[in-house]
């Protein structure tokens, strides 16, 4: 199989990209690398369309939150190589209060319903997505239950104490 | 020879040429015997309603072999497995599309409690949004479970007044739940 090497990738991304290609990382073999917002885009088109990556398989758009950070919220893009049989990690950190991003949707119609997973779960606006709604929860949640704000559950209920179970 | 056993007749008085007995009893004889279930199966208690149905445990015993997989020839709505809170809209609409009477069972610790999905996304238990008659619990309950609970559906058929459903009490309960 004619792969492609983490080196090799990381240096076509800098020739195209330069300063934009931050913290790459190859934990456990899979290349790492942050951008920013304005060139997300532009950087997943190039990995898709260029023959060399040639990433032409999203496999999943996902979001983590890290309260307290300045830009807290890190939107991660997981790419595959169908033809080279090679994966890589794109991350791109973006203010919690403002947490917006454009779309995917361009690049695969797959990003669609990720795109709306991460909204629904973490708040992240993705603009020009033709349908940002939620998907997994009921509409009327009123929250993104991912972000690590909310208490895991409720100190103040009682229908679930110990005694009740003879515990 | 047969060995297919008969239900009893319900006490009434008896004489040569009449049997007298009260409607309520005759009815709740004849509807306890032919209930038709609704499965509404979402998760693993479901699997354990197919092996209910099937041949070894043969539900049909007890004059449920007709599934209705639609709510509105429905007389008991079988609730089996998790209920997300995106998912109680339809579990309350099913409920609502049903005729009474109407009875509802909820099989398994999720149905009845949430079980071990206590979340933000999981619906405590579908009492909160439609009455229950019978829980039966288990994690999943076995077979033979879901069939005692069952029988205990039936008698609730059995015993109900035929007013019952007419009644102030039974307004307000379902106003309790924001039906009619």
């Amino acid at each position: 199989m004619a792969g492609v090497t983490n080196h090799e990738l990381v240096t076509l991304l800098t020739a195209r990209f330069g300063g934009k290609i931050i913290g790459v990382n190859e934990p456990y073999g899979l290349l790492t690398f942050e951008t920013t917002k304005d060139v997300i885009i532009d950087v997943l088109e190039f990995l898709k369309e260029n023959a060399i990556a040639n990433f032409n398989f999203l496999t999943d758009i996902t979001a983590v939150h890290y309260p307290g950070k300045k830009h807290g919220i890190a939107v991660v893009y997981h790419l595959h190589s169908m033809v080279k049989g090679v994966r890589i990690r794109v991350k791109v950190f973006i203010d919690e209060h403002h947490p917006e991003i454009p779309t995917a949707t361009t690049l695969w119609n797959g990003a669609n319903w990720m795109e709306r997973e991460t909204y629904d779960l973490f708040g992240v606006r993705f603009e020009g997505h033709p349908d940002l709604r939620r998907i997994l929860n009921m509409d009327d949640l009123g929250v993104h239950p991912m972000l690590k704000q909310y208490p895991l559950e409720d100190p103040n209920r009682v229908d679930k104490k110990d005694e009740y179970f003879g515990r | 020879m047969s060995d297919i056993n008969i239900v009893d007749a319900p006490p009434g008085i008896e004489g040569s040429g009449f049997f007298a007995t009260s409607l309520d009893k005759v009815i709740g004889l004849a509807r306890s015997h032919s209930l038709w279930p609704l499965p509404f199966a979402t998760s693993c208690c479901g699997i354990e309603f197919m092996a209910t149905m099937g041949s070894h445990y043969d539900f049909g015993r007890f004059g449920s072999e007709r599934l209705s997989f639609s709510p509105r020839q429905a007389d008991l709505l079988m609730v089996m497995g998790t209920i997300a809170k995106k998912m109680s809209p339809v579990l309350k609409q099913v409920y609502l599309q049903m005729a009474e009477p109407r009875w509802v069972m909820a099989v398994g610790a999720c149905a009845s409690s949430g079980g071990i999905f206590d979340t933000y996304s999981v619906l405590q238990g579908i009492d909160e949004i439609i009455p229950v008659d019978v829980y039966v619990p288990g994690c999943p309950p076995r077979p033979e479970a879901i069939l005692d609970g069952f029988g205990k559906i039936q008698e609730l058929v059995k015993n109900e007044s035929g007013r019952r459903r007419n009644s102030d009490q039974y307004r307000e309960m379902l106003a309790s739940y924001g039906i009619q």
